[in-house]
């Protein structure tokens, strides 16, 4: 039917352009290729067999992250690493805050060192960052696509960076010692 | 004034403030070196953050094909057409496979048989005769063709003699050979539909053991059939071959 070819058609112009984003989010999740691939493959034979349902004009970006998310959510490291989330924040440990000048700490903070210090962090925060700092989105697409509400969204960010400089920080403070 | 709480400071570098308290924010940012320090050290992490997260992981090439193909439309109606355009082809194969290798297999076995049948019998042959110019004159009238006989002064075979034979209700001549204790049926018929099917090239079969060997030239279907070893069936059909140069 040509109806099946030309939303075929919309879909792969959608899509294809967020294939390494996706991926990358993917990875971030999962913590491996393998299950990166799995999750990416699975969101877009997910998202393919239910376009017929999307609403075009709404975002699509955020509709395929919140499939890839969901995916994850069901998978098995997906519920092992999640299941912090559900204690809240309480599991979470509170670095200390201080004030060191941080505009001189993150100058010598690498990429290296972020990358490792943003695997630390619980997945619950690690997505968020992800979404608000890597795919800019904003507080209120975050929040729709995790499903949890604007307050939540800034307290996890709020919190997943304070761990953030307090892991730099050890890690500065650890190579200059 | 006093300084906003922090996670006011995060909002306005998420650029998640209305106008109005983005530009509070900035006034103040300009006046207070303690928030505008916290500011610029969560800009750099934001920035930073994604600057070290945005591509850390990259698709393979292959996984990246592998996606797209997924993905490509696929145009269905060729692609059902394209199938029972297949099936259309592999039925017919099929169908046409099984109608004529026993057809062919037929005729060749009914060669066989006739092969068989002169062995057994008291009186093989028709015309007895070891030359060919008292042989190929016997056929005449008898057949709607004519052959020729090759001559074996050369070789280990002898003439035994001839005998008219049919096979799917069409006459042909069965001439035999003899090749020291074997003899060897070869057939001669016009070719045509009932040989249609064996196709024109030589071919090979082991009917019950015998070796058969049939070929076309020039309208005649010459079957050899023997159980001598398949190298004499090969000089003999080269003779037969010679003798219509």
């Amino acid at each position: 039917m040509p109806d099946d070819r030309a939303n075929a058609e919309t879909f792969e112009a959608l899509a294809i352009p967020l294939l390494a984003p996706l991926y990358n989010f993917a990875h971030w999740l999962a913590g491996n290729r393998d299950e990166a691939e799995d999750l990416v493959q699975e969101t877009y034979v997910k998202a393919m067999k239910g376009f017929s349902t999307f609403q075009l004009g709404t975002n699509f970006r955020a509709w395929m992250y919140r499939i890839l998310r969901n995916t994850f959510l069901t998978s098995r490291s997906g519920l092992k690493q999640m299941v912090s989330l559900d204690d809240e924040e309480s599991s979470i440990v509170e670095p200390a805050a201080t004030d060191d000048p941080e505009s001189l700490l993150f100058a010598r903070a690498d990429e290296e060192e972020i990358r490792r210090a943003l695997e630390q962090l619980p997945v619950a925060h690690r997505e968020i960052v992800l979404l608000c700092d890597v795919e800019e989105m904003s507080y209120k697409e975050i929040a729709e696509l995790v499903g949890i509400p604007i307050g939540t969204v800034m307290s996890r960010l709020s919190r997943a960076r304070r761990t953030m400089r307090s892991l730099l920080r050890e890690r500065v403070h650890g190579a200059r010692s | 004034m006093t300084c906003p709480v922090p996670g006011k400071i995060e909002a306005y570098l998420d650029n998640e403030l209305s106008a109005h308290d983005d530009r509070e924010i900035t006034q103040h940012l300009a006046t207070c070196p303690a928030c505008a320090m916290a500011a610029l050290g969560g800009r750099k992490l934001k920035l930073g953050i994604r600057r070290a997260a945005s591509s850390a992981f990259a698709p393979s090439a292959e996984f990246q094909a592998k996606i797209r193909r997924s993905v490509a439309p696929r145009s269905r109606p060729s692609w059902l057409a394209g199938l029972a355009f297949a099936v259309a082809v592999l039925l017919v194969v099929v169908v046409l496979g099984l109608w004529m290798r026993p057809r062919s297999q037929n005729v060749l076995s009914e060669a066989t048989d006739l092969h068989v049948s002169v062995l057994a019998s008291a009186n093989p042959v028709d015309v007895v005769s070891t030359d060919r110019h008292t042989v190929k004159p016997w056929f005449e009238g008898k057949l709607p063709f004519t052959f020729d006989l090759p001559d074996l002064q050369n070789s280990d075979f002898h003439l035994i003699g001839g005998r008219m034979s049919y096979i799917a209700q069409s006459p042909g001549a069965q001439l035999i050979f003899g090749i020291r204790k074997h003899q060897v049926s070869v057939f001669i018929f016009k070719d045509g539909e009932n040989f249609a099917r064996i196709g024109s090239g030589p071919k090979r079969s082991n009917d019950l053991s015998f070796d058969v060997k049939t070929w076309s030239d020039r309208g005649l279907r010459y079957i050899i059939v023997s159980d001598t070893n398949s190298a004499d069936v090969d000089s003999l059909s080269d003779l037969l071959r010679a003798a219509r140069q």
